[in-house]
């Protein structure tokens, strides 16, 4: 029974500075999507962040806890902030309050809160809207950017976030992943791409938000807060899945730049993934968790109904994180069969 | 420096060593009066061999091991034994045990032991020496050091590690010791080897200890008697002085889970343990003090001091300047593994290799714990790879057999797990709950079993013995309803059938006899009541059946007679 605390002794962050990491780690993807996307990226996270700690409040409340403590953990924050930034900007209230409610009431306290949860909270809410709503939620507002001439005003976010006025249908378009997708069966990938179906400018600014959630995800594992295994199996698996498929047929598949850096992906890799409490706790466990994320997410893009995949890949592996954990126990010293003495 | 072999996890908390080791080994001031726990090792509590009242010199044998795994207690001063009774003792539970007080009489008069060349006295008579100088292991755990050296006699040892280590924060006992008595560690390392038979000798030290090494360095090249012995150092990582990790980084073997170092051909020993297993034979002194490192920040000389044992440890903490403003906490051992004592009136014991005296600042308590985000860190920081937040889980929810199926008896409560969560769960305590229950279950399920063994045993001789009675009944019956004249000459039916059922009493008996064997072979390795347990069983199913051989053989030969014949 240790009497010494590496939070006390060393600095190194608790929970709630764990939290805080995690947070700190989202501004650059954050940043980088407001700066080609838009005062609704900020609305969004700012609206569901807060939702995420009044509900939060709010169950806390409810389930009879001490909200102070529980709340200054910041874990529906980052949960919030999460699922904020993976909505497509300029969501209205009610597509944010329900997704974060999914997320906070249902995916986590109903199952006993903080720790508890065995579904990654954001990726729930996020599972729920897109079978739910899937017009607006496939609907990508056009990269405009945040102050230039095109841009959207704050004001303009506040009344999409308000529900007023009239939507931005005309401003949208599909994502890339959306877009090639549904790319018609004869068409080749060259010739799709030739044809300019997306807004200009999109597949760079996606691109860039990518990295800018790479640059998130570096942070975390400098600062090893989060498990390196995770987001090298899931990309690993990803890549490679998808460079067999590229590798095989160029002409209708895309190549594993393509999905790394079009969609969440590394999103996913750095920041759902990667949420300790829906993951597979041990190290072997892990690498099998993340690896199976990376190949659900190609099967589901090119073979299923959804362009996008991180959501379902994480959750169906969510579901099996039990049985990884039954089936890959740790192999303690002194009972390793391998290497036995000489 | 070899990276051949490691130990999974470990962490890097601050060592924090610097404080006691400016000042070198200094004697302690020798105490006025001295409290002696009867029970200061693993195993059964010594007796005491000495009444009240009576004079004592130090060094004689105040207290006997009782049973196979105890150790004898020697006056740590002269004087008179003032009381035998129940004191505080430096405790978990903070609990009171049997102590043996001296007051002593200031003059420290020895009556030591004959001084021994070890390497020309056989061996029985140094094993006896170790037994009768109630040696243990001073590294915190307290083992009998004479079952130690025994080893050798079931095990083939081939190594002898001296487990330099010291690993725990704060803790600079050892690396004192061995600053100054390298050489004699060293010859107390050959001497246990030489009883195991241990062919070769094998130093690991931590490289944050530089002074000791280069002792040892100096005591090796200066000693040319074999053994020749090795020095490994090794990083500076916690618990690498764990013995299972020392032995996995030292040596690539794994020490199997449930068994001991001796069964992959290993003893490892605390530097302390050897210097003062030679100072028992060489010098016919047996265990009457300790170094023992005082530190903590409401210290203001803290050191490393030869102590007498039963020393209040408030005379120890005052002799180095304790300010009992800063005190805020007192700890026994290292802040890791050790033990917080809830006041200052309580002895030193065998066991005791450090004291911090900390202020509220160094040691503070944890933050509240919040729940378990499942991180990892804590498996990552396991030196046994365990997943202690799955034995967490657990142990909170009572699935003690679950955590059981996870390895829990591997936990080596070594708090890195402790140290690293995020959450400031209380996982080692958990740990040791869940361990509690379990061997309570176990202890449970084991008495019930010798008691649904020893009802078994009374039904078979209860139906055994109404069987012969009826026998018995039967056959009077018959000889009472046949008229005096014929019985004689013919015999008759009645002793046939006494005969026969005594031939099943004597089968009974031989079945009952052959089980009750078998279930003594069976338990050889039980504890010492079991055995005792069984072995009565074992003897009456033998006289049963030696009665039922008597009274066939009896009956065979005269069969009326015997059937007649009545309890």
């Amino acid at each position: 029974m240790s009497l010494m605390h590496a939070s006390t002794a060393q600095a190194v962050p608790g929970t709630p500075g764990v939290m805080r990491w995690v947070l700190v780690a989202t501004l650059p993807g954050i940043a980088l999507m407001s700066w080609h996307f838009g005062w609704g990226v900020l609305a969004n996270v700012l609206v569901a962040g807060g939702l995420a700690m009044a509900l939060e409040a709010l169950m806390l409340r409810l389930r009879g806890r001490a909200i102070g403590a529980t709340l200054g953990d910041h874990s529906a924050l980052v949960s919030g902030v999460l699922l904020g930034a993976a909505l497509p900007p300029f969501a209205p209230w009610w597509l944010l309050l329900v997704g974060v409610a999914a997320a906070i009431v249902v995916a986590k306290h109903l199952y006993g809160g903080l720790g508890q949860n065995l579904f990654n909270p954001a990726m729930v809410g996020y599972a729920l809207l897109l079978i739910a709503f899937p017009v607006p939620m496939t609907q990508w507002v056009a990269p405009l950017g945040l102050v230039g001439p095109e841009a959207l005003s704050p004001l303009e976010a506040l009344r999409q976030l308000a529900g007023l006025g009239p939507g931005l249908d005309a401003l949208s378009g599909a994502t890339p992943l959306d877009a090639f997708k549904h790319k018609p069966e004869g068409l080749m990938a060259q010739e799709f791409w030739a044809g300019e179906p997306l807004p200009p400018g999109a597949q760079a600014a996606w691109r860039d938000v990518a990295l800018g959630w790479l640059a998130g995800g570096a942070l975390l594992l400098w600062r090893r807060l989060i498990d390196w295994r995770i987001p090298l199996a899931l990309l690993g698996s990803l890549t490679l899945l998808s460079g067999l498929l590229y590798a095989g047929d160029p002409s209708q598949h895309g190549s594993p730049a393509f999905h790394l850096f079009a969609g969440a992906a590394i999103f996913g890799a750095c920041f759902i993934a990667t949420d300790p409490v829906s993951a597979a706790a041990g190290r072997r466990g892990r690498w099998l968790y993340g690896a199976a994320i990376g190949v659900l997410v190609v099967v589901i893009r090119t073979q299923g109904a959804y362009p996008d995949a991180i959501a379902f890949a994480v959750l169906l592996m969510n579901f099996a994180v039990p049985l990884i954990d039954h089936l890959l126990p740790p192999r303690p010293l002194g009972r390793r069969q391998r290497e036995t003495s000489p | 420096m070899s990276r051949r072999f490691d130990f999974p996890g470990g962490i890097h908390p601050p060592t924090r060593k610097a404080r006691s080791t400016r000042e070198p080994l200094r004697e302690a001031p020798l105490p006025r009066r001295v409290v002696l726990p009867l029970t200061q090792h693993r195993g059964q509590p010594a007796e005491p061999c000495v009444a009240v009242g009576e004079r004592v010199r130090t060094g004689q044998v105040i207290a006997r091991p009782q049973g196979r795994v105890s150790a004898a207690l020697h006056a740590s001063i002269s004087g008179i034994v003032s009381a035998i009774e129940p004191r505080p003792v430096p405790h978990p539970g903070g609990l009171s045990a049997p102590c043996l007080v001296i007051e002593g009489d200031g003059s420290d008069e020895w009556a030591p032991m004959a001084a021994l060349a070890w390497r020309t006295t056989d061996t029985e008579t140094l094993h006896r020496r170790l037994a009768d100088s109630g040696l243990v292991g001073l590294g915190g755990a307290g083992f009998p050091s004479q079952l130690k050296a025994r080893l050798g006699e079931h095990h083939a040892i081939d190594t002898l590690v001296i487990n330099a280590a010291e690993c725990e924060p704060y803790i600079s006992a050892d690396d004192m010791t061995l600053r100054r008595h390298a050489a004699e560690v060293l010859e107390g390392a050959r001497l246990l080897a030489h009883l195991l038979g241990a062919e070769r000798i094998l130093v690991g030290i931590e490289d944050d200890k530089p002074e000791a090494l280069a002792a040892l360095n100096t005591a090796i090249t200066a000693a040319q008697s074999p053994p020749t012995i090795e020095l490994q150092v090794i990083e500076t990582r916690y618990p690498s002085g764990g013995e299972n990790q020392l032995i996995r980084r030292l040596l690539g073997r794994q020490v199997p889970s449930g068994g001991l170092p001796a069964d992959v051909g290993v003893v490892c020993h605390n530097p302390g343990t050897l210097w003062a297993a030679l100072a028992a034979v060489r010098d016919g002194r047996p265990q009457v003090s300790r170094v023992v490192t005082l530190t903590g920040e409401a210290l203001a000389r803290p050191g490393n001091v030869i102590a007498r044992l039963g020393t209040p440890l408030a005379e120890l903490l005052e002799d180095a300047g304790l300010d009992h403003e800063r005190l805020a906490r007192l700890v026994m051992g290292g802040p890791m593994m050790g033990q917080p004592l809830a006041r200052l009136d309580l002895p030193l014991i065998k066991t005791a290799n450090c004291l911090i005296a900390a202020s509220a600042e160094e040691l503070p308590p944890p933050p509240p714990p919040r729940p378990c985000i499942r991180c990892g860190d804590c498996e990552t920081a396991c030196p046994v790879a365990l997943a202690p937040q799955r034995l967490l889980a657990f142990a909170q929810a009572e699935a003690d057999d679950k955590a059981r199926e996870l390895a829990l008896f591997d936990c080596i409560e070594c708090g890195a797990c402790d140290y690293v969560c995020p959450s400031h769960l209380p996982l080692v305590a958990q740990f040791r709950a869940a361990k509690d229950r379990l061997r309570h279950k176990d202890a449970e399920a084991k008495r019930a079993e010798r008691a649904r063994h020893r009802y078994e045993c009374r039904q078979a001789r209860l139906e055994r013995e109404a069987a012969e009675k009826e026998a018995r009944r039967q056959a009077r019956r018959q000889a009472a309803s046949r008229p005096a004249a014929q019985a004689t000459p013919r015999g008759g039916a009645g002793g046939q059938e006494a005969v026969k059922s005594l031939r099943i009493a004597q089968a009974a008996a031989k079945a009952a006899l052959r089980k009750a064997e078998r279930a003594l072979a069976r338990a050889s390795d039980a504890d010492a009541a079991t055995l005792a347990d069984l072995e009565t069983q074992r003897a009456t199913a033998e006289e049963h059946l030696r009665a039922a051989e008597a009274r066939l053989t009896a009956a065979q030969g005269d069969p009326q007679n015997s059937a007649e014949e009545t309890p």
